[in-house]
């Protein structure tokens, strides 16, 4: 844990991509994805500055920053979601357990990076349709049943659902949709599952019960989530990222940040002075 | 003059219209009344073109009864009228138009929405209205000197010769008929579905695309087993604009349907429909009892949009209730 810490730290400091790949070597189990040296423009207006960045398997990790601040653009290119905005251009090196994501068919990238919007956006169809859905289009071989089930229960939604599989989507409660999103996107079991800004539409409860299935959920994948949410940021991740004006300013261990952050622009956006 | 008035009885009218507009809510209960009576006017109109229907029809209706739906015989000179064949050409011909364009009309609509380049899909776009706007008359021209010719030559004898085993297909090849009909509609309607449903299918929110791409879905099957089924209450929306377009078109119809009140099998016979009937024969109505079973004839139309449109409706609320794919889970 420490070392990781300071290694997450020295990545900061000393961006190189030379240097990010010889620490993955020392600490092989503890990146699931590495970003380095990301410049990214929409069109003309370049939108993120020399990012470095490591998303530690298994952890959650937060992205946090004000408005604009480039937070949810450098989310979208780990599943290389950037890819369906016309004019968006990225620079640098993204590195899936190793491999360059950009070098890797984008269909089986995306069954590996899942991802969860804003907006709970399920598809209108049943429930169970749902959920099934990448297990349909992926052709998979395991039972869709069973895999429902799992994927909802891992969801925490499967109490709730059980007896209406067969119903619309749309009838469930807008944290209940967000949940069948989540659900859905586990069920293609996915290495890394990002989220972005997902409680941003819900209620205090139902966000409260999608910070805990989070947290469960890191033993079953890595993740990284987009909040505007400091509070959130702290409840739930072990590491947290802060973005401003598209660079990122400072990443460490969540307790750190939020109690001893070493930039002073951190401190003046987490103690409330701007954002 | 009005310099001389005095403040009291030019503040009067004044005040007086203040508190009316206070009274009604500072205008919003003007704006209700208002657009409550044109909303109102639709109705009325609807009533008033059935109630006229009905009345102009009422010797015919009481002569013919309900055999008037399922006579065959349309013979001015004997009083005797029937329905049916002309229900059967505009059914025909609004059939075999829905065959043709329904798959090209959403293709195009898919193309341009999803795959083409903005600057491409809005190009076309801006043909694809100026087609729509081309009067039904230059569609009949364009029937009777490119399509009836065409049909005539190559397209009827070729369909004889490879599918001439389904009686659709049999019988001589005049050029002009149903299938000649159906397919002038079909190049008419066209451009509502590609209109509308292209307009539907851009209104899809990203986010239904990004859900299905962020799963592993290719382009395609996000288009295909996404966008499009979210969309499809539009798309419906949009065939049904065109068939009660293709139903109620006269002018196109009539320059290349044969116009002879006849049931046929095939669809290279020649037929007549309800408005081209009623266009062509409304001048020359012989008799009161002529005039007023044309005058049914559009009775019956209104009868057969409102039964589609019935259907159609019906249609969407069944599927927009119960989400696609269940059957299959």
């Amino acid at each position: 844990m420490n070392a990781f810490a300071r290694q997450a730290v020295s990545v900061n400091i000393t961006p190189p991509v030379t240097a990010g790949a010889s620490r993955e070597t020392a600490a092989p189990a503890a990146m699931r994805m590495t970003i380095s040296k990301v410049n990214f423009w929409y069109g003309a207006k370049q939108t993120l500055f020399d990012v470095n960045l490591g998303i530690a398997t298994n952890k959650v990790t937060a992205l946090i920053g004000p408005s604009g601040c480039g937070k949810s653009t450098l989310l979208r290119t780990l599943n290389r979601m950037h890819e369906t905005v016309r004019n968006a251009r990225l620079e640098g090196e993204i590195l899936l357990d190793g491999k360059n994501t950009m070098a890797q068919d984008v269909t089986l990238l995306r069954r590996r990076v899942g991802m969860v919007f804003q907006r709970p956006n399920p598809f209108p169809k049943s429930i169970f349709e749902n959920v099934a859905y990448g297990l349909r289009i992926n052709g998979s071989k395991i039972p869709v049943a069973d895999a429902v089930e799992k994927s909802l229960r891992h969801a925490a939604l499967w109490d709730e659902v059980k007896d209406h599989l067969h119903k619309s989507a749309y009838e469930l409660s807008g944290g209940q949709q967000q949940r069948l999103c989540i659900a859905r996107a586990l069920a293609v079991e996915p290495e890394v599952l990002l989220l972005d800004e997902p409680c941003s539409a819900l209620d205090p409860i139902s966000t409260a019960k999608i910070e805990e299935l989070l947290v469960q959920l890191k033993d079953l994948c890595t993740i990284a989530t987009v909040t505007h949410n400091m509070q959130q940021a702290a409840r739930i991740s072990d590491f947290t990222a802060f973005m401003l004006t598209g660079q990122l300013i400072e990443f460490n261990p969540t307790p750190q940040l939020f109690t001893k952050p070493s930039d002073p622009r951190t401190e003046a956006y987490i103690t409330g002075r701007f954002g | 003059m009005a310099t001389t008035t005095s403040p009291a009885h030019g503040a009067s009218p004044l005040s007086g219209s203040r508190h009316f507009v206070n009274r009604a809510d500072h205008g919003d209960e003007i704006a209700r009344v208002i657009t409550f009576i044109f909303a109102a006017s639709v109705v009325l109109i609807t009533l008033l073109l059935v109630l006229s229907l009905w009345q102009g029809s009422a010797l015919a209706r009481h002569k013919f009864g309900f055999s008037f739906f399922v006579t065959q015989v349309w013979d001015p000179n004997a009083g005797i009228f029937g329905a049916l064949p002309f229900i059967y050409g505009t059914l025909v011909t609004a059939v075999v138009s829905l065959l043709i364009a329904v798959p090209l009309g959403i293709g195009a609509a898919i193309f341009l929405a999803e795959l083409a380049p903005a600057r491409v899909s809005d190009t076309l776009e801006f043909f694809i209205d100026l087609l729509a706007a081309v009067p039904s008359v230059i569609y009949g021209v364009l029937g009777i000197f490119l399509i009836v010719p065409l049909m005539r030559s190559y397209i009827e004898p070729a369909l004889k010769k490879t599918l001439g085993f389904i009686p659709l297909f049999q019988g001589p090849a005049y050029g002009i008929g149903f299938l000649t009909a159906g397919i002038v509609l079909a190049v008419m309607i066209i451009p509502y579905i590609i209109s509308v449903s292209r307009e539907v299918l851009l209104s899809v929110p990203r986010d239904q695309r990004e859900a299905a791409l962020s799963l592993g879905a290719t382009r395609w099957e996000s288009t295909w087993k996404v966008v499009v089924p979210f969309a499809r209450t539009g798309i419906m929306g949009s065939i049904f604009l065109a068939l009660a377009r293709a139903l109620g078109e006269t002018m196109a119809v009539t320059m290349v349907i044969g116009n002879t009140p006849q049931i046929s099998a095939s669809l290279f016979a020649s037929g007549y429909s309800i408005a081209a009937a009623i266009a062509n024969e409304f001048n020359e109505a012989s008799s009161p009892l002529h005039s007023q079973a044309l005058i049914e004839l559009g009775l019956v139309l209104f009868l057969l949009t409102f039964i589609l449109n019935g259907i159609a409706r019906l249609l969407i609320i069944a599927t927009s209730q119960r989400g696609s794919g269940t059957a299959n889970a």
